[in-house]
């Protein structure tokens, strides 16, 4: 592939000076050279994920290649995905993400608008803020959340530790200021005619917002979808905390807790178990690459 | 698109005269709009964020069963105690050596990505930012079993260069290298793309003319590309730094904080604390000791975003 590439360009370029050409060539077969070493670094865990969802216990634990598959079999993934547990740590994953993506966007749309367009008392402050909040790690937090939800447990009544749907209220707080601050910044560079002209119309500002807002900031609000549904997919360290009983978990939680019974490790489970659970963000990522990456840019360059 | 706005504009200088008490009527109204509208923020930040973050505060304060206030006496327990400046000087060594690496990693390899034809970029991009993709859970647990002491696919593939089977997670310094590894891995992509980011942005005119000068490659980057990056170099390791400082998952699946607490992070010391140990106001206590660092660097990220929103 590489020389192919490098035999395409090297003579189409103007050969002013041949030593130069001559640089040109080598720096990209360099280029190619390192990039697949890194790639090569990059993707090993992943493929070797995939090479030991693909075994059997039997060819794990014959200390064969590990880097090949003798005997392929599916065996792994049949019996995860029939396994009841299984699929109830998917179904609490995904509702919590869903739900969450959607109340993370009916908080941060509105705060952003509102933040980037009409200038009001504390307004500047509030966007300091709210990119202040988005740098509060969760490890700081999980104590007193934890001892903050068995309070209000104790005086409520409702039981709130050890139930998935906690979760839905805990992760907005890692989702909305990230969303918000990105949503600031598209919002922002969209020119003031385009909404002054639909105020003059006599368009509210909720019109303003539906019909002019969140059409033309449309790749800003699916980076920002990405980013909730990526963050609420892969959080840890909450549902570690705040939930036990099996029943309860989310993937991540349920995968490294049910699938590692004492010392005894189920690699291959534990290989297709962690390939299914990275297999939504992944997909994600395929099918809308670049709406990532501008999410991902926009976070430290915009505002 | 563009008429249409031409034609609002010369309405509303038609219609100024009228418009303007009904304008300065909705300016009235405005705030109150955008109190609603930004409330349910306000409330998630207060409720969740600002009101637990005191809390901690309060709860560090508390004596273990979290019945009488104890003053500071759980900070100087902490000082008197050899783990915790381990986790000190752990913590500091995993962010700083981590951050480095993932910059370096990201820098070179923006350039490689940034050196090939324009239509490749893409495709490798897309190989390269996988590890940012994958939940760390997940791809910390493939790494697991790449460590694994028997089944080691790196030994194996080590033992066939002479080199003996290294104890990947079993011995301090390999633990630490390990950790440290599999945290890069993870974070370097997006260094990478931020960087691809910043090096897109420098005007080739730049390059063109230290060419005709005669500068070499070095003189090139220490010249052109670090100055036209430094901005985005300042924000992107600040904030890795804050991530990578306040860590939890790659170390709690990799190795417990083990061997000998050998590789605790705050965040896993306090976790092992705070809720296994059920000594909440000791954990809360542990964690508050990330505030220093994150604040400094939280200062000068702000100072950036700041100064760079003045420049755009």
């Amino acid at each position: 592939m590489s020389t192919l590439a490098i035999d395409k360009t090297g003579p189409t370029r103007k050969v002013k000076l041949g030593s130069m050409s001559r640089d040109r060539t080598w720096a990209l077969r360099w280029s190619y050279f390192f990039l697949v070493l890194f790639a090569i670094f990059f993707l090993i865990p992943p493929v070797y994920m995939l090479i030991t969802s693909l075994k059997s216990s039997a060819e794990i634990s014959a200390a064969t290649n590990p880097w090949w598959v003798f005997h392929p079999t599916l065996s792994n993934y049949v019996e995860l995905l029939t396994s009841n547990q299984f699929l109830r740590f998917f179904w609490n994953s995904s509702m919590i993400s869903i739900v969450v993506v959607i109340v993370t966007m009916l908080i941060s749309i509105p705060a952003a608008f509102a933040l980037a367009r009409m200038k009001f008392w504390g307004s500047a402050t509030l966007a300091t803020g709210v990119f202040l909040t988005y740098l509060i790690p969760d490890s700081l937090l999980f104590i007193p959340l934890f001892k903050m939800l068995a309070v209000v447990q104790e005086f409520t009544g409702i039981t709130l530790l050890n139930r998935w749907y906690v979760l839905v209220f805990i992760y907005p707080t890692l989702t909305v200021p990230f969303c918000t601050w990105i949503m600031i910044g598209y919002f922002a560079s969209i020119p003031k005619e385009l909404d002054e002209a639909a105020l003059i119309d006599g368009a509210s500002w909720l019109q303003t917002l539906t019909r002019i807002f969140i059409p033309v900031a449309l790749p800003g609000l699916i980076a920002a979808t990405i980013f909730a549904f990526t963050v609420s997919w892969a959080q840890f360290l909450y549902p570690l905390v705040f939930t036990t009983s099996i029943d309860q978990l989310v993937l991540p939680v349920g995968i490294t807790t049910t699938l590692i019974k004492g010392d005894v490790f189920n690699w291959g489970q534990i290989m297709t178990g962690a390939l299914l659970g990275a297999a939504p963000p992944l997909v994600i990522y395929a099918f809308l690459m670049d709406y990532y990456i501008a999410g991902l840019t926009a976070g430290a360059t915009k505002g | 698109m563009a008429d249409v706005v031409v034609e609002q504009g010369r309405l509303a200088r038609a219609a100024s005269p009228r418009k303007r008490a009904s304008l300065r009527h909705a300016m009235g109204r405005k705030s109150t709009v955008a109190f609603f509208l930004t409330l349910p923020l306000i409330l998630l930040i207060a409720l969740l964020v600002l009101y637990p973050a005191f809390y901690s505060v309060y709860l560090a304060t508390l004596n273990k069963a979290m019945t009488k206030f104890v003053g500071l006496s759980n900070f100087t327990f902490l000082f008197k105690r050899e783990t915790f400046w381990m986790v000190v000087r752990q913590s500091c060594i995993f962010a700083i050596t981590a951050v480095v690496f993932k910059a370096l990693i990201g820098f070179i390899v923006a350039h490689f990505v940034h050196n090939i034809p324009g239509k490749k970029q893409r495709k490798w991009r897309g190989m390269l930012l996988v590890p940012w993709v994958i939940p760390p859970a997940m791809s910390t647990l493939a790494w697991l079993w790449l460590f694994d002491p028997s089944y080691s696919a790196f030994n194996y593939t080590l033992s066939f260069f002479g080199i003996g089977p290294i104890p990947w997670l079993g011995d301090t310094f390999w633990a630490r290298f390990s950790v440290i590894l599999v945290n890069v891995w993870y974070g370097a992509p997006f260094f990478l793309i931020m960087y691809l980011a910043a090096l897109k942005s420098v005007p080739d005119q730049l390059y063109e003319a230290a060419a005709i000068d005669g500068a070499n490659w070095w003189q090139k980057i220490w010249h052109i590309t670090l100055p036209m990056m430094r901005n985005i170099i300042a924000i992107t390791t600040l904030f890795s730094l804050i991530v990578t400082f306040a860590n939890f998952d790659i170390v709690r699946i990799l190795t417990s904080g083990g061997p000998l607490d050998r590789t605790h992070l705050f965040a896993t010391w306090a976790f092992q604390v705070g809720i296994q140990s059920s000594d909440i106001p000791l954990g809360a206590c542990v964690s508050l000791f990330m505030v220093p660092i994150l604040a400094v660097a939280a200062v000068f990220i702000l100072r950036d975003v700041n100064k760079r929103g003045n420049e755009a």
